[in-house]
């Protein structure tokens, strides 16, 4: 997912801008119906867009790594935050976990896990993996504010850190140009490298955070 | 009609503090609450109709796995019941979320008695919690057909 995607608004057709912030898709992973139905309204109530799945292979389905077709269509779908419970059938939320950081294409969605066990080893494991935040069940809505402040926060922070890499670059451009003549279509260039940099330098920051 | 309303208020604020004093309820309920509002007026109510027909469903598997003649697989039993102590505490129904705790430590003990004991007590349990919720909802209703609104119940 591109960095500004998320942040871009959805202006309804008559043009009110009072929708100051963009809503999140948020995927929610639990095999237990009575959580599925409280984590959805839990999410639809802080203001995101909310699909719920029974398990880790529905929610490997849904986000077309299930090996069947591969990740087609994955542009149309837009999930920013996984939100799964660890203990399920199957496929836990630690392996669901486990797949989608190792996906190129979703390995940036941030993935919360949710467990009604508050087991540290566990936890530091799901940490370790790449995970997000981890919630301790049954989940209140404090919780799920903090979580998607946590994720919008990570977001803004992203789009702030590019545009001020792209602003230090162009102002060292500029002072090269000016120091020694050279044509506007070299700094152009030097702008889109500016912008891969920082693709790569977020992938490094992640991977550095990941094993503790 | 404002009497009536004030007097079935009252009725309502009593009843749901004695469900809290009484343990039926803990403050997952009241978070549960938080979620309800006049664009899903019956999400609580909604909720918990899905925890009560997970009762039964669990219940029924637990029944099965201890009825089994011969050796008993009480991993098999403590998944039911790790999904209705799951289940139970996301509701705030905090008696059955309480014995499933239990119920959990004779399956891992392997405790047949204990297991058949707590088995009883979970299904007389929820039912119980099902008919107090019944009559807290029909006071609700009481209440908005009297043309008052449900207060809300400051518990502690």
């Amino acid at each position: 997912m591109a960095v500004g995607e998320v942040m871009r608004m959805d202006i309804p057709a008559g043009g009110d801008l009072s929708v100051t912030s963009p809503e999140l898709h948020v995927l929610a992973v639990d095999d237990s119906i009575v959580d599925r139905k409280v984590i959805e309204r839990l999410l639809r109530i802080s203001a995101c867009k909310v699909t719920t799945v029974e398990s880790g292979a529905m929610a490997l389905q849904y986000l077309g790594l299930d090996g069947d077709k591969g990740a087609s269509g994955l542009k149309d779908l837009k999930v920013n935050l996984i939100v799964t419970d660890y203990s399920m059938p199957g496929l836990t939320g630690y392996d669901l976990l486990k797949k989608i950081k190792e996906s190129s294409v979703f390995r940036e969605i941030p993935v919360v896990i949710m467990s009604s066990e508050n087991i540290l080893p566990r936890i530091e494991q799901c940490l370790r993996e790449g995970a997000e935040d981890f919630l301790l069940k049954p989940v209140k809505l404090a919780d799920v504010k903090r979580i998607k402040e946590l994720i919008m926060r990570n977001e803004a922070e992203d789009c702030k850190t590019l545009s001020h890499s792209n602003k230090r670059k162009l102002a060292e451009d500029i002072d090269d140009t000016a120091s020694s003549s050279s044509s506007s279509s070299s700094s152009s260039s030097l702008e889109d490298s500016s912008v891969k940099d920082f693709r790569s330098s977020k992938r490094m920051k992640s991977e550095l955070s990941s094993p503790l | 009609m404002d009497a009536l309303v004030a007097q079935l208020q009252m009725q309502y604020r009593n009843y749901t503090v004695s469900l809290y004093q009484q343990g039926f309820l803990d403050d997952q309920f009241t978070e549960l609450k938080k979620l309800q509002d006049d664009a899903s007026p019956d999400f609580v109510a909604e909720v918990l109709s899905l925890f009560f027909e997970d009762c039964v469903k669990l219940i029924g598997n637990m029944a099965r796995a201890l009825d089994q003649t011969g050796t008993v697989d009480f991993s098999q039993v403590g998944a039911s019941v790790h999904q209705l102590k799951g289940s139970s505490s996301s509701v705030g129904a905090k008696r059955v979320k309480g014995l499933c705790i239990t119920f959990k430590e004779y399956c891992e003990a392997n405790n047949y008695e204990g297991c058949v004991r707590c088995l009883q007590q979970v299904d007389i349990e929820f039912k119980a919690l099902q008919t107090k919720l019944q009559d807290m909802f029909n006071l609700e209703k009481q209440i908005i057909q009297a043309g008052g609104k449900v207060p809300q119940v400051d518990i502690n």
